[in-house]
């Protein structure tokens, strides 16, 4: 056992870490939600730190413009057409062989984020220690958020787009009131009790519209995994209670605190445990995909693929496939058909995973892409 | 009216807003993710029409990023 913890030598030489700490860390369970440019930094530092369990959660694919900024991936897995979550495992697997690596390729939604933390009643997942934040779009942030207040799970919230970034940790107000943190130095807001509302699409800007430096979401992604590591070796009081700004170009950094924000608002989640999110009534069906001209369609049960071999998830690869040949270029693996397509003079990419989610590139209207989808795939 | 100086987020400004609301929709970010503090106090979202705006004011706003 001590010889196991020989790679750890020099964060154990911490003080605040210790072997103590360093068994905390190896006996804890770490979700990382989403493995972009946050996430494959979340994932590679919480994996050479010692994680003992990290699962993580993509629905995309590597492409080339990804390389700029997602650390674990490289040009092969964009030729290869690799999800994201299972390129991350490969690659993580040789940096950490100790650790157990859980990959996921799905959509999260409120249907299943709670199962993917371990939650729910037969969840084939471990409970989840903390919840790390590694997504590119508000919804889920908010679904996150609700999980967290729910179940009392800490939520490290970072963002990043352009040259700002945004980092808080969430350590949430429970309904009984006993978590370790709730006594000192006390539960922080929600995202709910700061920013009430999720701004609706196209308020804010998004590495779509206004590109994204690298480095600024590695610094965001850091300041994520040090509040992790903080809260899965118990040190509560040394988290960080502020909402940080950052802008590495404007040479910016402020800080708020913003504990009262609990005391004077009268937040749905944290003090009326109305989560909302979980329970569906703020979900969408089509999600603009950051970084991306992109749209994803994410179906409900039962309307996935409405012909006789079809269901639940289920689609028939291989009779879509046949019938997208005719439109264009076609190539497929057990994860996903892609196909190029030429509609109304315009060239789009569909691409359908086999759980009954599309990504549809070339436009970021929601309806063009469901109209798409309603062509090449029957709606 | 000539308007009053505040500083917002450790710059002086000149302001014709006379609530935090109004000083939101003059920066450009009403309906944002914006959190508001006043003099060290959080101001939350729904006393943002009636938060009056004082000369000296010193305001804080971080807001949250959604790309990543």
């Amino acid at each position: 056992m001590t010889q196991s913890l020989d790679r750890y030598h020099r964060q154990i030489l911490l003080p605040c870490f210790g072997e103590e700490g360093q068994r905390k860390l190896l006996g804890s369970t770490a979700l990382i939600l989403g493995c972009g440019a946050l996430g494959t930094m979340n994932a590679s530092m919480l994996a050479r730190a010692g994680v003992g369990r990290l699962i993580i959660i993509d629905r995309d694919f590597i492409e080339l413009t990804n390389l700029q900024r997602q650390i674990l991936f490289n040009e092969a897995d964009v030729a290869n057409a690799i999800p994201k979550a299972a390129a991350a495992k490969e690659k993580l697997s040789g940096i950490n062989s100790d650790i157990e690596i859980i990959s996921v390729v799905d959509d999260i939604n409120h249907a299943n984020l709670e199962r993917y933390c371990g939650l729910t009643e037969g969840s084939e997942y471990p409970r989840v220690d903390v919840i790390v934040d590694g997504v590119d779009n508000f919804e889920t942030r908010y679904l996150a958020n609700d999980v967290a207040v729910k179940h009392g799970i800490p939520y490290i919230y970072g963002g990043a787009v352009g040259t700002f970034g945004a980092q808080y940790a969430i350590l949430p107000h429970t309904e009984k009131g006993d978590a370790p943190w709730e006594k000192l130095p006390g539960a922080t807001p929600c995202l709910r009790c700061i920013f009430e509302q999720m701004p609706p699409p196209g308020l804010t800007p998004t590495c779509d519209t206004v590109g994204v430096l690298g480095p600024v979401v590695s610094i965001i992604a850091n300041l994520e995994v040090v509040e992790t590591i903080k809260v899965l070796l118990g040190n509560f009081a040394a988290v960080r209670p502020t909402m940080l700004n950052i802008d590495v170009w404007e040479n910016t950094y402020r800080q708020l605190k913003i504990a009262k924000a609990y005391d004077v608002g009268d937040c749905p989640c944290c003090k009326h445990r109305k989560f909302e999110f979980i329970d569906g009534f703020f979900g969408s069906s089509t999600t603009t995909l950051c970084g991306r001209n992109a749209v994803q369609l994410t179906h409900k049960q039962g309307h996935v693929g409405t012909g006789s071999h079809s269901g639940g998830g289920g689609m028939n690869f291989d009779e879509i496939a046949d019938r997208l040949r005719k439109h264009g270029k076609v190539t497929a693996n057990k994860f996903m058909i892609r196909a190029e397509l030429t509609d109304n003079g315009n060239p789009y990419e569909l691409t359908l995973f086999t759980d009954g989610r599309a990504i549809v590139k070339g436009t970021k209207e929601s309806n063009i892409a469901r109209s798409i989808y309603a062509k090449y795939v029957g709606a | 009216m000539l308007g009053m100086k505040i500083t917002v987020n450790g710059q002086t400004r000149p302001t014709e807003a006379c609530t935090v609301a109004d000083l939101l929709a003059e920066m450009g970010m009403s309906g944002k993710p914006v959190a508001v503090e006043r003099n060290k106090h959080v101001v939350p979202r729904r006393d943002h029409k009636r938060t009056e705006l004082a000369e000296g004011d010193v305001i804080e706003l971080v807001t949250l990023v959604g790309g990543g």
